[in-house]
């Protein structure tokens, strides 16, 4: 007998359930101890208002009416939900504010591509403490929570939204012509991005930053050669070096200066995270210091999430390996 | 280091199977085994995995391998999350809307029926053009032999590839727009274009040479 569920949703049963009972709390214990309080925001919001944080509610993938009509969609991330919390429940706080989060979001699948509509985020949003600060505060708190999970060889890929326009202005690359540029990196297509900045026929100086610029990536190395045109956001990524090594974690960075997530608030630091033992993305985040502005409380602020399930396979994967390891 | 830079590349079998191991000849791997075995897939002393050209960006996206070669007419079709660093330039081949010779089928078939029936190997991209150009398609998937759809009434038009035009004329079908010209292209699993970047970039190095 066949009874479907939605592609991208999934039962999990108990020898699973328990393991991931297990990661959320290793992560909450880390996270309740760096001070983080965890919140929980309602699974469905009205679209109008998480229209106010980024103008595809974060990419909604499934909608629906409430009995007055109104269009309700699940949430597709958490941090919108919260920017909301933090300008209506904590109008007067004095900030930093300290969050966490243990809560599904939802997204539109394509089928047959291994994509989950439905997914447990685990993650922080730290609000009130401006990058780098605040970005290297949430960086070594995910790094010791994944590292008391049992992700021996995790790392962090810390790129900044605010790079490559800056780029783009530097080299007066007219308005017009950015939104492409933008979209081909989006996309990862580097080909497509060289095309396009031939076909603006730039100074050979610029035309070579913007070619180059987005495949720099490894160690703090790679942040001497995009000086210049992309300076500010550069010396922030320098100073939340410096800070990870104070704190004992710089190895765990990976510097990426074509880093761009989806996700349309990110404003400065985007983060995304690996783990060699599998070939996707555990997670992501960064510094959206206008978003809880837009809800009526200017405050910078910065967050990473974790997808569990994902954290749950590389932990798996690692283990396998060690163990192949093991054994010869 | 080895040619491979000890990464695990996916290699189409297939029309660029060929041109794909002359590349590896000139970055010093030794393809003769490849070039011998028809059955065996996998190589993993030279870290070679053959698969069907569509089947590439499905490794790679899913970290099975860390690059791969493929054409842009898979990755225009599938659109997987994977990076696309290199343009090699070979395989070059155009993706067109053909329809039998001398009839007026699609414009008939707009101007009559509101929408015209293309079929194709690429519903994506079929899809994705006529959309762009503002007509209605009725998008028919076929697996293979696409050129044989106007001739026995399955479609008015199909998409497809084309390197020299010579299966489009044998079928008696001639070129009507042509959507995007394709060549081979070198792709990377998100995650190893960071965990593995100055091994990557090696060999791009080499291959931009």
């Amino acid at each position: 007998m066949i009874h479907p569920i939605p592609p991208g949703t999934r039962d999990v049963l108990p020898d699973e359930m328990s393991d991931l009972r297990a990661i959320s709390s290793t992560l909450r214990e880390t996270f309740d101890a760096a001070g983080y309080g965890e919140v929980r925001t309602p699974s469905m919001e009205y679209e109008e208002v998480l229209r106010i944080g980024d103008e595809r509610a974060a990419g909604a993938g499934f909608r629906l009416f409430d009995g007055q009509g109104r269009v309700l969609v699940l949430r597709s991330d958490n941090t919108i939900p919260i920017a909301r919390v933090v300008a209506t429940r904590y109008r007067d706080a004095e900030p930093p504010l300290r969050f966490s989060y243990f809560a599904h979001a939802y997204r539109a699948v394509e089928p047959g591509r291994g994509q989950t509509a439905e997914f447990l985020q685990a993650g922080i949003e730290l609000i009130g403490v401006p990058g780098p600060e605040g970005d290297a505060e949430i960086v070594t708190v995910v790094v010791r929570a994944l590292e008391a999970v049992g992700l021996e060889h995790h790392r962090i890929g810390i790129g900044d939204a605010s790079l490559y326009p800056a780029l783009l202005e530097a080299f007066g690359v007219p308005e017009g012509e950015r939104r492409p540029l933008l979209e081909e990196l989006a996309e990862r297509d580097l080909v497509g991005l060289e095309r396009r900045v031939e076909a603006l026929g730039l100074p050979e100086e610029a035309r070579d930053a913007l070619v180059t610029v987005p495949g720099l990536r490894g160690g703090p190395e790679v942040l001497e050669r995009a000086d210049g045109a992309a300076a500010e956001a550069v010396a922030g990524l320098r100073a939340c070096y410096e800070l990870l090594a104070e704190r004992g974690v710089a190895d765990r960075v990976i510097f990426d200066l074509g880093l761009v997530r989806e996700l349309g608030y990110y404003t400065g630091a985007i983060f995304e995270v690996y783990d060699p033992a599998v070939g996707f993305t555990l997670g992501g985040g960064g510094r959206y210091d206008e978003l809880c502005g837009r809800f009526g409380r200017d405050l910078p602020a910065c967050g990473l999430a974790l997808d569990v399930q994902r954290v749950h396979v590389a932990q798996t994967a690692e283990e396998r390996d060690r163990t192949w390891a093991v054994r010869g | 280091m080895s040619p491979n830079e000890g990464l695990t590349i996916a290699i189409p079998r297939g029309a660029l199977f060929a041109e794909t191991l002359d590349l590896l000849d000139e970055l010093g791997f030794d393809t003769a085994e490849v070039r011998a075995n028809d059955r065996k897939l996998v190589f993993p002393e030279l870290g070679l995995v053959t698969t069907r050209p569509s089947d590439v960006p499905t490794y790679v996206e899913r970290g099975a391998a860390d690059i791969g070669i493929t054409g842009k007419d898979v990755l225009l079709e599938q659109e997987r999350e994977v990076y696309e660093l290199l343009d090699l330039g070979y395989g070059r081949c155009t993706m067109v809307v053909a329809a039998r010779e001398g009839d007026d089928a699609i414009e008939e078939s707009l101007r009559r029926l509101g929408t015209v029936r293309v079929a194709t190997k690429y519903p994506r991209i079929a899809a994705r053009h006529f959309a762009e150009t503002g007509r209605h398609a009725e998008i028919v998937e076929v697996k293979g032999s696409v050129e044989i759809a106007p001739l026995v009434g399955l479609a008015d038009a199909i998409v497809d590839l084309t390197a020299t035009g010579a299966t489009l004329r044998e079928n008696r079908l001639e070129v009507r727009e042509e959507i995007v010209v394709c060549t081979a292209r070198l792709i990377a699993n998100p995650v190893a274009h960071k965990l593995k970047a100055a091994r990557i970039d090696a060999l791009m190095e080499r291959l931009r040479r």
